[in-house]
């Protein structure tokens, strides 16, 4: 009896977890489209005339009329959408009017940054969050646990971009520890090929240590300072899932048996802790490409977020907006990503 | 003698009103509330930490009402010749590259801030508790398509799309304020539908639709006040957000323009004197710290008292 039940018990489980799936792929999908609806309706109701700005307003009415149709703009909104659609899902983000070239090739160009400072904060978050959280959780209502809590606060009530200049004032203006603002010295820049656009890896591919000690330097600061709301996030939440699992049953259980405290916490507890806070990692890697728009401006680091607010104030709109929509989509596949991580992760979740 | 004196007397009144507050068997629906927003109050009291936080946004609130008599100097008039001064009896926190008084812009940018923080939540939590509630209690597609559209905002990056509306609305105080509203009513619709859900079957809902209750004012007078405690801890827990936020499209230059006395801009305009006249960026972050804290302070006690099934983070 038990084989021959199994076997559609095993049919439908797969069903269901095709049916999971695709549930979740449509709703991806359906979230991506939507983010798109609402970058095109923000280029929709800016006030600057497109037409008047590629002909200026001295072109004739014919001219006028002529670039108005090549430019799309006479066609039903709905066509237009579905235009904008299909020139975004090959690629096509429009031209910059700032750089004047074609805003994919600009954000492939920055992004790398972007993504070196976010990984090297969330590193510093991962490295000094976790323990900090677990310590606070085994000293409860102890001094590890009132310092998480000021620095929980204080991460979620400073702004980022004064903490940086702040920052900056002190470790480069007073102390002189830091180096300046940018991603090198002007001195190595331009010496390195670039591969993958991420310079710590970059030089030390190419063996070059000064360069790479000089990016280690640079990068130091604003990964420590993006870093921190990062650390105060993850410790947080540490905190709360170790709490929770140190009041379970199995943690007597092993202390009765005569496993050390050290083990406990740390492979029994810790261990499941592991699987939420994936996510959490995930998420606050997300924030990060978010806060990384006011660090970079602070810290004139030539990534994403400055791009984006170059562009924001030269009122490009296509660099805003194709700005905008790579962000989404990271933040998109991050969630996605932390979610299916948590399901191979989770026995439970499968 | 049986004469008391005036202290005893005292005390015996404060007594007998606290004896009322406590009773178990109130005499009127008045009385029941009042003691019950008397229970809420004391165990809100036993957190200092709250009490702190209220007292800065009491003060807050007050200094903003009170600007123009605090403010030593007028906010936007410039004096060439105290340009940059730095701290000291004269300008307290020190002066901005025009010669204005940095303290006394702080005193008038704190209307700003409070202008910002209301006018949000008053936009953002009601849209989030229609929404949520509507979601909750329909049910079905209505549910469904709600919820896809608050999905599809909260999968956005708040501040990105904060920045996108207002590149394109352009900059300026009012539009920042839409900005942040729109990107921020997508975690009170999911809590109000949250809330509304774990309700909607409860036998007093089932109670008033036999009386012949129909879903407005179902919604309206049963649901929605149910949802009212876990939102305003959220709201308040997010006004330290929304100030950062308002205070960073400030710093970007797409917030408050010049010359309003708003504390991001204030630290924008200060950042080009950081390495020498420090004050100027310096001070207004200070600000924007405390009152930040203030909210965050709040919104935990309120948690606590308000909300006490949310574990405490």
């Amino acid at each position: 009896m038990g084989a021959a039940t199994r076997d559609p018990d095993q049919g439908r489980r797969f069903l269901r977890y095709g049916r999971r799936t695709a549930a979740l792929a449509g709703s991806v999908a359906l979230t991506f489209l939507g983010l798109l609806f609402v970058t095109f309706l923000i280029g929709r109701v800016v006030p600057i005339d497109p037409v008047l700005a590629a002909v200026g307003d001295r072109a004739p009415a014919e001219v006028y009329e002529r670039v108005r149709v090549e430019l799309g703009l006479h066609l039903p909104l709905y066509q237009q959408f579905l235009i904008y659609l299909g020139k975004v899902v090959r690629g096509d983000l429009g031209h910059s009017v700032l750089t004047a070239n074609p805003v994919t090739t600009d954000i492939l160009r920055v992004f790398p940054a972007t993504l070196e400072l976010a990984t090297a904060a969330t590193l510093f978050g991962i490295l000094l969050g976790i323990p900090m959280g677990v310590l606070a959780a085994v000293h409860q209502g102890r001094w590890p646990d009132q310092m998480l809590r000021v620095i929980g606060l204080f991460g979620y009530s400073i702004p980022v971009f004064w903490l940086g200049l702040m920052g900056l004032l002190l470790f480069y203006g007073r102390l002189d520890w830091a180096p300046g603002p940018g991603r090198l010295d002007v001195f190595y820049e331009g010496l390195l090929e670039t591969r993958t656009g991420v310079i710590l890896i970059d030089s030390a591919l190419a063996g070059e240590w000064d360069i790479f000690r000089n990016a280690l330097a640079h990068i130091a600061l604003p990964a420590l300072i993006l870093g921190y709301f990062s650390l105060a996030y993850i410790s947080r939440m540490t905190r709360s899932f170790m709490l929770e699992q140190l009041n379970q049953e199995y943690i007597t259980t092993a202390r009765v048996k005569g496993v050390s405290e050290g083990a406990v916490i740390w492979r029994h507890a810790l261990g499941n802790v592991r699987i939420p806070l994936v996510t959490v990692i995930a998420l606050s890697y997300g924030n990060l490409l978010e806060g990384s728009v006011l660090t970079e401006t602070v810290f004139a680091w030539p990534g994403l977020g400055f791009y984006l607010t170059q562009s924001l104030l030269s009122a490009d709109m296509n660099a805003v907006l194709g700005g905008t929509i790579v962000v989404g989509a990271v933040f998109i596949g991050i969630n996605l990503l932390s979610d299916f991580l948590y399901r191979i992760m989770d026995p439970r979740a499968r | 003698m049986t004469g008391k004196t005036v202290f005893e007397e005292k005390n015996g009144r404060v007594e007998n009103v606290r004896r009322w507050l406590l009773s178990t068997a109130p005499h009127s629906r008045r009385q029941a509330r009042l003691g019950r927003a008397y229970l809420a109050w004391r165990r809100f009291a036993e957190n200092r930490l709250a009490v702190i936080g209220l007292s800065v946004i009491v003060l807050l609130v007050a200094v903003a009402a009170l600007a123009p008599a605090l403010a030593p100097y007028p906010p936007n008039t410039p004096d060439l010749t105290q340009r940059l001064a730095p701290p000291g009896p004269d300008h307290w926190l020190g002066t901005d590259e025009l010669g204005r008084d940095i303290f006394s812009r702080i005193i008038h940018g704190s209307r700003l801030t409070l202008y910002v923080v209301v006018l949000v939540a008053i936009i953002a939590a009601p849209a989030g508790l229609a929404i949520g509630t509507v979601a909750g209690y329909t049910g079905g597609w209505v549910d469904t398509a709600l919820m896809r559209i608050t999905d599809i905002f909260l999968a956005f990056p708040k501040l990105i799309l904060a920045l996108a509306f207002v590149s394109a609305l352009g900059p300026g105080i009012e539009n920042a304020i839409i900005a942040i509203a729109v990107t921020a009513w997508p975690p009170y619709a999911r809590i109000a539908r949250a809330e509304t859900i774990t309700i909607r079957r409860s036998d007093f809902i089932r109670a008033a639709r036999l009386m012949g209750a129909g879903p407005f004012r179902l919604i309206w007078s049963h649901v929605m006040p149910l949802c009212l405690p876990s939102l305003i801890v959220r709201v308040t827990l997010d006004m330290a957000g929304i100030i950062l936020t308002a205070a960073g499209l400030g710093f970007l230059g797409l917030g408050a323009q010049p010359p309003l006395p708003e504390w991001g801009a204030m630290i924008s305009s200060g950042r080009k004197f950081m390495l020498d006249q420090w004050w100027v960026a310096a001070m207004p972050g200070v600000a924007i710290f405390f009152v930040s804290l203030g909210f965050n302070l709040l919104g935990d006690g309120l948690r606590d008292v308000l909300d006490p099934k949310a574990e405490a983070r």
